[in-house]
């Protein structure tokens, strides 16, 4: 059985856990208010906040009911647009009633959620960050600058609230219905009754994390499956620093990177890096090792952990053994891993305060796309010389490459436009790149070798540019 | 007044066909389609789809009661293929199940066996081939011929765009359920119900009397709903006249993105000719419109693309012709602008042509030649023209001159990123070209304790004119809007509907409820004056109140109303409205088609990331000619939501066909319209007001469509960037303007010199990069 608060109902359910939430929701709860438009987290019509109690905090974050299977809603409070009204339009709701945010209004109650969420986060919010908010929603109709206008009134109002509870604070400006306030100590009650994790049932064929790519590619065969539900193990979570390693857990997700201080102290153009990751509700739900194992050519994290020299600790439920990230990928999707081993823990290098490390990524839309080609860079510098250098890139070939020839070109060298010439020309014979919805070949080669100059115009802004533009 | 769904909308209460609550015993639907884009069907077998757990029945083309045949214009489109395949996604049969799971699940077991035939996908080689929807269709005014002579510079050249997919967020779909004595209730989710009624009526063969379509609203259309919710339709209505039983099907999105239609793709030669002042003296274009496999909506499209062919300038001498080639694509249909904006991005790729070639700025030779009122299109209609006017205001309101200074200064000290800025004016005729199409018919009824409803023939998509219908019934009695009921688009209350398009539907339907309600007041007024024994013409009726010369008579709506009924009088009318003035003679190509025209310009600022080839849109300042606008919020969110979607066109959209004719760009996820970040940094509409008369309902002129076409002002602007990091690149006139395209295009030498090493493979591949 699955146990969760469903706004402000109880649910225990014996339908298949492999069950979207999303249809759940729509079709065994009546609540249509949460939209079907794509089912594959791309337009955040079904947007719906996942609550959980963390180190004592009840921490709301939103997510894609059309990715998120019923398993991994156990034990947390799930709110839809129905859980959000109140006698009367709510303060948001009013706010884009006020502004013609809405038109067809399909995608407005996926809008309406985010913002919720955006309310209950603890994080001090502005206009930019309300907007960042509903960075996973698709509106067809207003072309966002009447949303604009609401959610920076949404955010002026937020302003007052001065380091009040979020819940609180929600509740008496009618920004949330009252009900909010007894949910910390429901969740804490159902985690009593259920004893914490969700029991399985013989032997689970699949591991599931997030669901934001399995659930893309065969979202009507997972219905059925046996699954592992990995996303809510508590010890596979966590980030930590030991000496100069950070380990992270496998069900570490983006947004836990992103909030990560030893990520944002060594990485310190994170926020940068990762506003290029897709959305706010999938980051909210991708999972690092999921990014890793689902052998996607251009994950991003993988570009990211390529060049840090990751290492995964893999786990078969008995023994456990330590592999390179670098030699995982064998071919298209092809992996070096036993079907029943799955990623229990990641870890790296930290860079050192010498070292320097750069992300890029370029799709057909900035944002929320897939990238065409990403590469990371890490180099470590002696003076101006690049003692050792790593270069990865994606999309350019039928597994996420770590550069090993280029990489190795680095070695010993100052940087220069001629340095720079030469890897893009050692970088074009270890590509393999193909011509599909994402860009031709040619675009991907350009690309590459482009992106391998943003890494030194970014990491040395002292460089002559214009020679490097032109040559 | 804001738009009176907002408070459901928001609330996610708003009802849409997938929300309608499913009566018992419901069926479920699920399209087999073809897998290949053109072919000679060999064998069908639908054995294991009919064994599959919960399936009812499998439906082909055997199975039609009525004929197999939904073409609207032309008789040219099977609802199942017969003997051939025509493209990828066409309908073959027909699945009907206990729940959309197992359908789904048989869909998969259906085998067929295609004998494969040439794919077209170019609209050229259609052309070559004879492959056209209808004879090709010229416009002509003046004489080309000799007036090149007259023409001190000549540039040619050729102009593609690319189509768009509409992705309304609500997919298609419909829900067909029987009633007594054969009548079928269908939920569609349509712009065109009438439409929907008579493509059910020939493929059942059940008359149209027997067919109730009704329609609440619809989760975005933008054209794509207009004739393309037929199919859905039908094949729902055939399951249920077979089978008697509630059949629904609601289109997942990929089902949807690859079995439907799109805007038109079009490939085009003009030839441009000027006098040594800048004036247009001749203009010569051919577009070979990319219709796919039937006609659907293209002659009417491609029409439209010759009505705008010459967009807001006075061309002397101008020939337009047009091609509706048949390719093996999904047929292709109605999108915002209809054709009008393939028609206009040609001409300003010839004016940027002309001004890359003569070393002058565009923006000069589009001023030169905008239209002064009283010139005369190609197609014979006198224009009252606000060209001028919305053009000067712009370059003065926005300061032009600085905002080009600005972009000089900020080139020079950037080397990485480099800005480019771009004037777009538009001029869009408002009505159906199809002059028939230009009527409307809205019934109100005034209930007794005076509250009031009113159904027109106008859908609800998002646009706002359910709000615009209700402010028009409540300014005419002068009573509160809460009093006011919209009621659902329904064929059993208003029959005979043109489709919610051609930006026309606020204007039709808002005057034929202008005219129930006047004929209704008339009456009220009447029964007033001889209550309080005056003359009707000095009786008044003011926010629920009679007034007698100005005076309250302590009389108020409801007393009035119910006064009214006590003595017998009909408080309901049925109004009916036909646009004057418009006529157009299609055998030569002129008329007087349009009730008016809508103008606008628009400055449109890029910031170009040389390095990345990734961009981002500044600005776009409008001046836009919304005659006098009855409701501001709904008006500016058209204006808004057109220019974003205009952009996307022009910029990310790529619908991405192979060769085979298999759509490439099938999700969400390999489609991108813009999302909240890749819309402009800034949009700033104003208002030009205008006093002077016209057809619109109040003056409030059509919004819908034109502004859609500000956004091939960034294809300009891109265009200009690129060049101002090197004046020596001559980017095609190839739209949409991907950030690939901006890349290959800032780096011809660097292709180049990739291309010799590395054979790359130019076509798309079979094995695609998966995520």
């Amino acid at each position: 059985m699955v146990h969760f608060i469903l706004n402000n109902k109880d649910i225990s359910t014996g339908l298949p856990k492999g069950m979207l939430l999303l249809d759940f929701i729509r079709y065994h709860q009546h609540l249509a208010g949460t939209k079907i438009g794509c089912r594959e987290g791309d337009c955040g019509a079904c947007t719906v906040l996942v609550g959980e109690v963390k180190q004592g905090e009840l921490i709301y974050r939103s997510v894609t009911s059309c990715l998120m299977p019923l398993g991994n809603a156990h034990g947390k409070h799930i709110v839809t647009i129905e859980g959000v009204n109140i006698e009367g339009l709510n303060f948001i709701q009013q706010c884009f009633a006020d502004e013609g945010a809405t038109q067809c209004g399909f995608c407005t109650p996926g809008f309406i959620v985010s913002m919720a969420g955006c309310c209950l986060s603890k994080k001090e919010v502005n206009p930019q960050s309300a907007i960042d908010a509903v960075n996973g929603n698709i509106c067809r109709c207003t072309g966002y600058k009447s949303i604009e206008r609401a959610v920076a009134t949404v955010a002026h109002k937020m302003n007052e609230r001065n380091g009040k509870d979020a819940i609180d604070f929600a509740i008496e400006n009618k920004i949330l219905p009252s009900y909010f306030s007894t949910i910390q100590q429901r969740l804490a009650a159902f985690r009593l009754s259920t004893n914490g994790e969700l029991k399985l049932q013989g032997n689970p064929a699949k591991f599931l994390g997030g669901g934001t790519d399995l659930y893309v590619q065969q979202h009507e065969a997972m219905v059925d499956e046996e699954i592992d539900f990995l996303f809510n193990k508590n010890n596979l979570k966590g980030i930590e620093q030991q000496g100069s390693k950070c380990i992270m857990g496998a069900a570490v997700t983006a947004t836990d990177i992103l909030e990560s201080p030893i990520f944002q102290q060594y990485f310190p153009s994170l926020k940068k890096f990762i506003k290029l990751v897709s959305s706010t509700q999938i980051r909210n739900m991708a999972t690092v090792a999921g990014n890793v194992i689902n052998g996607s050519p251009i994950g991003d994290f993988t570009i990211f952990l390529l060049v840090l020299d990751a290492r995964l600790i893999l786990s078969d439920g008995a023994a456990t053994r330590e592999l390179p990230l670098r030699e995982l990928f064998k071919g298209y999707k092809i992996l070096n891993k036993a079907p029943d081993e799955f990623i229990d823990k990641i870890y790296f290098e930290l860079p050192a305060h010498t070292d320097l490390f750069n992300f890029e990524k370029v799709c057909k839309r900035t944002h929320l796309d897939i990238a065409s080609v990403n590469t990371a860079i890490k180099l470590s510098m002696e003076g101006d010389i690049i003692s050792v250098g790593a270069i990865s890139a994606g999309g350019i070939g039928p597994i996420p490459t770590y550069l090993k020839n280029t990489s190795a070109f680095l070695q010993g060298k100052k940087v220069s436009a001629e340095l720079i010439s030469g890897l893009i020309e050692i970088a074009q014979t270890e590509i393999s790149p193909i011509s599909d919805a994402r860009g031709t070949e040619m675009y991907k080669r350009l690309l590459l070798g482009q992106l391998i100059s943003a890494h030194f115009v970014t990491l040395f802004p002292a460089m002559d540019v214009q020679n490097l533009m032109t040559q | 007044m804001k738009n009176i769904d907002s408070y459901t909308h928001t609330r996610g209460e708003s009802i849409y066909l997938d929300d309608i609550p499913v009566v018992a015993g419901t069926l479920y639907a699920a399209c087999f389609d073809s897998p290949v884009a053109h072919g000679k069907i060999i064998s069908l077998d639908v054995h294991a789809a009919e064994k599959s757990p919960g399936v009812v029945r499998v439906l082909t083309h055997k199975d039609i009661t009525g004929i197999n045949q939904i073409g609207g214009i032309i008789p040219d489109e099977e609802l199942f293929a017969e003997e051939h395949v025509h493209f990828c996604g066409m309908p073959v049969a027909l699945v009907i199940a206990e729940t959309d799971h197992q359908a789904r699940a048989a869909v998969k077991k259906i085998k067929i066996e295609i004998e494969l035939l040439h794919v077209i996908t170019d609209p050229r080689e259609a052309a070559e081939k004879g492959e056209l929807i209808v004879p090709p269709r010229t416009f002509k005014t003046g004489d080309c011929e000799t007036a090149w002579a007259a023409c001190d510079h000549i540039f040619e050249g050729k102009a593609d765009t690319n189509g768009q997919e509409h992705l309304y967020i609500e997919t298609q779909g419909a829900y067909a359920v029987p009633g007594e004595h054969g009548v079928i209730k269908i939920y569609s989710s349509t712009q065109g119900p009438t439409a929907v009624q008579r493509a059910v009526s020939k493929v059942t063969g059940l008359p149209m009397h027997r067919l109730e379509v009704d329609v609440t609203r619809l989760g975005g259309g933008f054209g794509g709903k207009e004739d393309q919710a037929n199919t859905w339709a039908a094949l729902c209505a055939l399951a249920t006249h077979v089978l008697k039983r509630p059949v629904k099907y609601s289109l997942s999105r990929m089902e949807d993105i690859r079995m439907t239609g799109k805007r038109h793709p079009y490939s085009s030669d003009f030839k441009i000719g000027l006098n040594k002042d800048l004036k247009i003296i001749a203009y010569e274009v051919t577009f070979y419109q990319n219709a796919g496999a039937a006609a659907d909506l293209s002659p009417a499209v491609m029409e439209r693309t010759l009505f705008h062919a010459t967009n807001t300038y006075f061309i002397p001498n101008a020939t337009a012709t047009a091609y509706s080639c048949r390719t093996n694509l999904p047929p292709n249909t109605a999108f915002r602008g209809f054709g009008g904006p393939q028609g206009m991005f040609v001409i300003e790729s010839a004016i940027a042509k002309a001004a890359d070639e003569l070393g002058v700025n565009a923006a000069i030779i589009q001023q030169k030649n905008l239209l002064q009122t009283g010139d005369e299109l190609l197609y014979g209609q006198n224009v009252v023209s606000e060209a001028n006017e919305c053009w000067d205001k712009a370059v003065a309101l926005y300061d032009l001159e600085a905002a080009q200074k600005e972009i000089i200064v900020f080139n020079e000290a950037n080397h990485v990123y480099k800005k480019g800025i771009a004037l777009m004016p538009i001029c869009f005729g408002i009505s159906f070209t199809n002059t028939l199409m230009n009527q409307a018919r809205a019934l109100v009824h005034v209930y007794t304790d005076g509250s009031v409803v009113v159904s027109t023939g106008a859908i609800e998509m998002g646009q706002g004119v359910n709000t615009k219908i209700l402010q028009v019934v409540a300014q005419i009695f002068s009573i509160d809007p809460a009093r006011v009921k919209v009621n659902s688009t329904n064929t059993y209350r208003i029959a005979n509907t043109s489709p919610s398009a051609a930006s026309a539907t606020a204007d039709l339907n808002g005057k034929a409820t202008f005219i129930a309600c006047t004929e209704i007041l008339n009456r009220l007024k009447e029964v007033a004056a001889s209550e309080l024994k005056v003359a009707a013409s000095l009786i008044e009726i003011k926010d629920e109140l009679v007034f007698t010369n100005g005076i309250k008579s302590g009389l108020d709506w409801v007393q009035l109303v119910e006064m009214t009924f006590a003595k017998r009088i009909s408080l309901s009318e049925h109004g009916h409205y036909s646009t004057p003035d418009i006529h157009f003679d299609k055998a030569i190509g002129k008329g007087h088609p349009f009730a008016y025209h809508v103008y606008g310009t628009a400055i449109t600022t890029v910031t170009v990331d040389c390095i990345r080839g990734i961009y981002e849109v500044d600005s776009v300042k409008i001046v836009h000619d919304f005659g006098s606008s009855m409701n501001p919020i709904i008006d500016l969110g058209q204006i808004e939501g057109g220019v974003v979607q205009g952009i996307g066109w022009m910029t990310i959209e790529e619908i991405v066909y192979d060769k085979e004719g298999k759509l490439r760009s099938n999700a969400l996820s390999t489609y991108k319209v813009p999302d909240i970040y890749s819309a402009p940094k800034e949009i700033k509409v104003d208002f030009l007001q205008t006093q002077q008369d016209n057809l619109a309902i109040f003056r409030s002129k059509a919004v819908g469509e034109p502004p859609l076409m500000y956004g091939i002002g960034a294809f300009f602007a891109l265009r200009n960037a690129i060049k101002n990091f090197n004046p020596n690149l001559k980017p095609a006139f190839d739209a949409p303007m991907t950030p690939e395209k901006v890349l290959m295009n800032l780096y011809p030498e660097k292709i180049a010199a990739l291309k010799t090493i590395h054979h790359a493979k130019e076509t798309i591949q079979a094995a695609e990069i998966k995520v």
